[in-house]
């Protein structure tokens, strides 16, 4: 008999890695298919935990490209399946993803960065912005949210999975190696006593009824002969991915207005951004935060407007210039004052950093190596 | 409309005449396939899957929910839809290229982990797709655009033996065999069997099948037919490898 969640709000004190089980639990996910990587692996050793009591499912497979693809059988089945993956697993998830991208097939895969090139650190990096917004041979048509905090992980993990399935589009949450390490206070909840519905997974192929007579049979393509025919199949999935992005666009922002600079950060380095605003302020400096929480698609108009306000920027992040490629699109022909940068990929970055860099800005200095 | 009446009741009409070559043996194949199918009754629980390389021609080939995937990744999707719901037939249908190259860890994890799917195998000894190149099953001597001056097994090896791989790593209950499509009645035997052993839930079912690809080989028809039945023969043996009882065809 299929459990039910065992709480319908519950203070916790866990790792990340536990919270996303079981925010999948939550959000209904019912097989897993993983390939072990540090950091992510406890999100299997969790989910293979609870996998029995609650009826759910699991297969470790041969690889990543595996994982990706019997996801996507898993999720043509009818079943919220998902997956997790770091590094050079988000390296092999690319093909699968961009199968999902073009047959709108809904799949949540969380990445717990860690550092790169190859095979590298196996603790933390902020390097897996380009691959998570724009890896693989498409368009990026996919969504992508970068988490802060271990509550976060738990609510946008809820959140991939109704995004994924109600707009079919791939959907990575990408967490890294201290989030996924960490142990951090959150609520767990069960999603149906705050009032959310979980969007329903719906089989694509194998529904009731005898192909060819009592319904048509379903075929499900990639591969097109003549390149008018591959336009005409890709256009109206860039206007759906337009539509839902200005729905599911997300950013958070503090202090802009007025201030003398801004702090632009994604993921675990924005709670270093507003620890350093918080103490700016008591010294009388006046700094802003801009954070997108959806890499992809990117808070353009949002940040327009916040730079509009304030246009002297700070860029930070633990990689080289991921992040502050994004920034300057979204900027591009937007009057910009100055713009410094803090890249240290896969190291952290801390508050006390970044007080030391605005006052050394505000001074005349620059940041930028 | 005799050509209709010939047609397995699970192919799927608007799509024929299929898009193989003349005088290919996907055809062959897969009409018996269809056969299987029909006789089986088992359309409405069957996922097709096919792969990239000629066997995505036949992503409408059948009255079957049918899912073309990405080259050599055929066997993951399939497994995925199995363990996703059981009740499904899955068969994952593949050239050598795809079963043997670039999707070879997906067949021999598939294999260990005896994945209650089927594999359909179709060995023309190249990658008949993308024109013609060397494959893993391609012959010692035969000439490819990668193997111009053919193929010498002291830098590339010999022709994969995919069935007698593929039945040294399986656990029992799986089915393992090879058939040519210069023998349609025991083809469609060991076909009904791969299938049935699904069906029956037993374990993992691989059945290469040996084919013909006059295209890339640039033979005539009668050429062809020798090239299958003498070379191809000659280093691939057809017959049945495991059987869950393993009472063996040979
Ligand atoms: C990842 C990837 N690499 C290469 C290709 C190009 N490609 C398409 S079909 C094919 C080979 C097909 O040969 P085989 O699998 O033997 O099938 P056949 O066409 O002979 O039936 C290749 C290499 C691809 N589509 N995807
Ligand atoms: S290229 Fe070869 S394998 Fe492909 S359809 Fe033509 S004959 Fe068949």
């Amino acid at each position: 008999m299929q459990r039910t969640l065992p709480f319908s709000e519950n203070r916790v004190f866990v790792t990340g890695n536990e919270a996303v089980a079981w925010a999948a639990l939550a959000a209904g996910a019912d097989i897993m298919f993983g390939y072990p990587i540090t950091p992510q692996n406890e999100i299997m050793h969790y989910w293979t935990r609870l996998a029995p009591a609650y009826g759910k499912k699991f297969l470790q497979t041969e690889d990543e490209l595996s994982a990706g693809f019997t996801t996507i059988g898993g999720v043509l089945a009818g079943r919220k399946a998902f997956s997790a993956t770091a590094g050079p697993g988000t390296v092999l998830f690319q093909e699968p993803v961009t199968m999902a991208e073009m047959m709108r097939i809904p799949m949540v895969v969380i990445i717990q960065q860690r550092g790169g090139p190859s095979t590298a650190t196996v603790i933390y990096s902020q390097q897996e912005v380009n691959l998570a917004a724009f890896g693989g041979n498409g368009e990026g048509w996919r969504v992508v949210y970068s988490t802060a905090n271990h509550q976060e992980l738990y609510d946008y993990t809820i959140k991939a999975f109704n995004v994924a399935w109600t707009y079919r589009f791939p959907v990575f949450v990408l967490g890294d190696g201290y989030q996924a390490k960490m142990r951090e206070s959150l609520v767990m909840y069960d999603p149906a006593s705050r009032g959310m519905e979980l969007a329903p997974a719906e089989a694509v192929v194998g529904k009731p009824g005898r192909p060819g007579s009592s319904r048509p049979a379903v075929h499900l393509r990639n591969a097109f002969s003549v390149e008018e025919e591959l336009y005409e199949s890709i256009m109206p999935g860039e206007e759906e991915f337009r539509s839902m992005a200005r729905r599911v666009v997300e950013h958070d922002e503090e202090g802009t207005r007025g201030a003398e600079l801004v702090i632009i950060s994604h993921g675990v380095v924005s709670r270093a951004a507003v620890a350093a605003i918080k103490r700016l302020k008591e010294k009388g400096i006046k700094a802003g935060y801009f954070r997108p929480v959806t890499i992809r698609p990117f808070p353009e108009e949002a940040l327009q407007r916040a730079v509009a306000l304030c246009p002297r920027l700070l860029v930070v992040e633990s990689a080289l210039g991921q992040l502050a490629r994004l920034v300057k699109e979204a900027l591009f022909n937007r009057p910009v004052e100055s713009f410094d940068t803090i890249f240290r990929p896969g190291v952290g970055i801390t508050a006390e950093e970044l007080v030391e860099a605005v006052i050394k800005i505000r001074q005349g200095g620059t940041t930028c190596v | 409309m005799s050509d209709r009446l010939a047609m397995p009741k699970s192919w799927h009409v608007e799509s024929k005449p299929h898009k193989f070559c003349p005088g290919c043996g996907h055809g062959l194949i897969l009409k018996v396939l269809g056969e299987v199918i029909d006789e089986l009754d088992i359309q409405e629980k069957l996922v097709f899957g096919c792969d990239i390389g000629c066997s995505l021609l036949a992503w409408d080939f059948f009255d079957a929910d049918t899912v073309q995937t990405h080259h050599g990744r055929t066997t993951p999707v399939m497994v995925g839809i199995k363990r996703a719901n059981p009740e499904l037939l899955c068969i994952a249908y593949m050239g050598d290229g795809g079963g043997y190259a670039i999707g070879a860890q997906h067949l021999v994890n598939a294999a260990f982990r005896n994945e209650r799917i089927m594999v359909l195998l179709v060995n023309n000894t190249n990658y008949g797709m993308t024109g013609g190149q060397m494959a893993p099953t391609t012959l010692p001597g035969q000439k490819t655009e990668t193997s111009p001056f053919g193929r010498d097994p002291e830098e590339t090896g010999y022709p994969a033996q995919g069935p007698e791989m593929v039945a040294a790593v399986v656990p029992p209950g799986a089915y393992v065999a090879r058939a040519t499509c210069a023998n349609m009645k025991q083809m469609k035997r060991f076909m009904k069997k791969a299938v049935e052993n699904q069906v029956a839930g037993r374990g993992f079912s691989f059945l290469e099948v040996l084919s013909t690809c006059p295209t890339n080989w640039r033979t005539s028809a009668r050429q062809t037919w020798e090239f299958l039945e003498k070379e191809m023969a000659g280093y691939f043996k057809t017959g049945e490898f495991t059987t869950p009882g393993d009472r063996r065809e040979k």
